[in-house]
């Protein structure tokens, strides 16, 4: 027997179903979850020297990083749109013999260590690699270790996240519309224009800004592919990393900038885009 | 060259074969009547050109559309054909306007011309107020005609409706059914409409085609088709009792066992005989002087209540659906496991042969 105060009688009246607290094997491990992924980030807000944090922030390459990571995330999330998005709709609209290989080689980069991302990188676009050899010879291009090498990294790492997800958006798509459109007039790239891209809108946002998240937080490939030169291609994580060692309170600061970044963005997109599709 | 559709051809999905033999001509309405899994979508989607035929042609006003012996095939996105859908697939992300002004804008318009053209049908459906809503903020009836508008907006000289009843609830049907059947018969090409609903195949079409196992089993006029149903599948849509048998003079032996008197017409050979289940006659024992010709007894097996009358389904030589009042009922004590007297009169059997256009 137990008791149910008038307002849980009234809730469970109106939204029906029974209880809505959790059994406790359930309510355990999820509370050791949430603190697992919450406690760290409070850390940092804790032991932040707020008081300099002016002076230090001023006085190290936090600027500079900062606008290197946004422009090149952002650049690196530009280029996956513009590619990444007709891959997904070959990937989940033709058929093609080497489909499922493609498919998978596509996703890659998604389990691939960054690091491994970034010999790869390097062996092909190197000086000496075997595409990078010829864009020296013939163009004079050198990749490695400049801004462009920064992007070409963020790209190669971040760009699956934007694919898997429309991937799957166009294939759970209704394609009743799509026949509705062709009945209607409209050739294959009109119907992908006005309706194929609209309805899976929501995804494609929320593919991109997966896709810049990780853009923004790439280390691994980037540090292999492009070094670290401040003001040139050291990036806010690698940034970090290197404060770090010489000084933890601006790299904490660091943190805190990337971390309010990351949370400005999912709240900004959160209600417009992201419900129900993430 | 013909004016209209002219469909004489096959199409193949997995297992299933759709044999289409049909002609619509301009200003005709012609429903394809069928059950569910007879093949009426496939042919909509062959004529439309979303599935190619796997033999024969397919023609509008004497241009090919399809044909498999030559290979030609116009895309869908070229054929001069609008498609009302059943669920309609209005596009959720485009006002109602933007909808209906899709198919001039795809076909080539201006924006403002397609806008244009939008804001007339719109006008002519009665849809103007609606014109800024999203399809989600639309009634069924509403959504129906908004379909309707889009599909005419292209210039179409074939219309091709899916089920364009089935999505809406019994209240609105009545008015939206009234509705439609007046743009259907404003428009001046060919119309073709695909139903399960016996109802609204005979309110909506000038001639029915009825479709079953991908053949067509019957065409004619809605009065027609009522009076002489070539299959158990048309009779029970109509509500008749059907049988087959050999007539010989007035004698018309039945296949399923039984034998009924008929008005002698020197008739040999095959036939058909159909019977309305409010001509038989009930009585609780066997009537000793009657006009009736026909007389035979049968057991019920299940009572239904329709709107006014009650069903019997009788077990006998023949089985038989016959309708009685509800007082008749209670009078008779008609309950299953009943043995009961049926009659029928001679004049109102239905006595025919081949039913025009069957091929079964």
């Amino acid at each position: 027997m137990q008791t149910l105060s008038s307002r849980e009688r009234e809730r469970r009246a109106t939204s029906g179903g029974g209880s809505r607290s959790a059994p406790v094997p359930l309510l355990v491990p999820a509370i050791v979850g949430m603190l697992f992924l919450v406690v760290p980030l409070l850390g940092l807000v804790f032991r932040a020297p707020w008081g300099q944090a002016w002076t230090i922030l001023h006085g190290s390459a936090a600027g500079e990083a900062l606008r290197l990571s946004l422009w090149t995330s952002t650049t690196a999330t530009a280029i996956s749109l513009v590619v990444g998005v007709p891959l997904a709709w070959v990937l989940a609209r033709t058929h093609f013999p080497g489909l499922r290989l493609v498919r998978a080689l596509v996703t890659l980069p998604l389990v691939l260590p960054p690091v491994v991302g970034g010999v790869a990188l390097l062996l092909a676009f190197g000086r000496s690699g075997f595409v990078g050899q010829y864009l020296d010879q013939w163009f004079g291009i050198t990749l490695p270790f400049t801004p462009a090498a920064v992007v070409i990294a963020e790209t190669f790492v971040a760009m699956p996240f934007l694919i898997v997800t429309v991937e799957g958006a166009l294939r759970s798509a209704d394609q009743g519309f799509e026949e509705a459109a062709a009945t209607l007039g409209a050739g294959r790239m009109t119907v992908f224009r006005r309706v194929t891209v609209p309805l899976v809108a929501p995804s494609l946002v929320a593919g991109a800004v997966l896709c810049w998240a990780r853009a923004l937080g790439e280390f691994g490939a980037t540090i292999t592919f492009a070094g670290s030169y401040p003001g040139r291609t050291q990036t806010m994580p690698i940034a970090v990393y290197y404060a770090l060692e010489t000084d933890p309170d601006a790299a904490i600061l660091l943190s805190l900038v990337l971390l309010l970044v990351s949370v400005v963005v999912l709240v900004a997109l959160r209600d417009r885009w992201l419900r129900g599709a993430v | 060259m013909t004016a209209g559709l002219v469909a004489r051809a096959e199409v193949t999905r997995g297992a299933f074969t759709l044999h289409a033999d049909l002609r619509v001509a301009p200003g005709e309405v012609v429903a394809v009547l069928g059950p569910n899994g007879a093949g009426k979508s496939t042919l909509l989607s062959a004529v439309a050109g979303l599935t190619p035929v796997s033999a024969g042609q397919i023609l509008l006003d004497g241009d090919v559309l399809d044909d498999a012996s030559t290979g030609a095939f116009l895309d869908a996105a070229h054929r001069p054909v609008g498609f009302v859908f059943q669920s309609y697939r209005l596009f959720p992300h485009l006002s109602v306007r933007e909808n209906v002004a899709f198919s001039p804008r795809a076909r080539g318009s201006s924006r403002a011309d397609a806008r244009s053209a939008a804001d007339d049908w719109l006008a002519r459906l009665g849809l103007t107020e609606l014109a800024a809503r999203r399809p989600g903020d639309l009634s069924g009836g509403q959504a129906q005609r908004v379909a309707l508008a889009r599909a005419l907006a292209g210039g179409p000289s074939l219309l091709l409706l899916d089920e364009p009843l089935s999505a809406l609830d019994a209240g609105s049907r009545l008015d939206v059914q009234t509705e439609l059947k007046k743009h259907l018969s404003g428009f001046a090409g060919a119309c073709l409409v695909v139903t399960h609903d016996p109802l609204e195949a005979l309110l909506l079409a000038d001639r029915l085609v009825v479709l079953e196992h991908g053949r067509v089993v019957q065409e004619g006029t809605p009065a027609q088709v009522a009076r002489r149903p070539a299959t158990e599948y048309v009779a029970k849509l109509v509500g008749l009792n059907l049988y087959t048998g050999t007539v010989d003079g007035s004698q018309v032996a039945l296949d399923g066992g039984g034998t009924f008197v008929v008005p002698n017409h020197g008739e040999h050979g095959d036939v058909l005989v159909a019977l309305r289940p409010s001509a038989v006659v009930v009585s609780p024992h066997r009537p000793d002087v009657s006009s009736a010709r026909n007389t035979w007894s049968a057991t019920i097996v299940g009572l239904t209540m329709l709107t006014d009358r009650v069903r019997l389904d009788l077990v006998g030589k023949p089985s038989a659906l016959v309708d009685v009042t509800p007082a008749a009922v209670a009078e008779l004590g008609l309950a299953p496991g009943g043995e009961v007297w049926l009659s029928a009169k001679a004049t109102e059997l239905e006595v025919y042969g081949q039913v025009p256009g069957s091929r079964s």
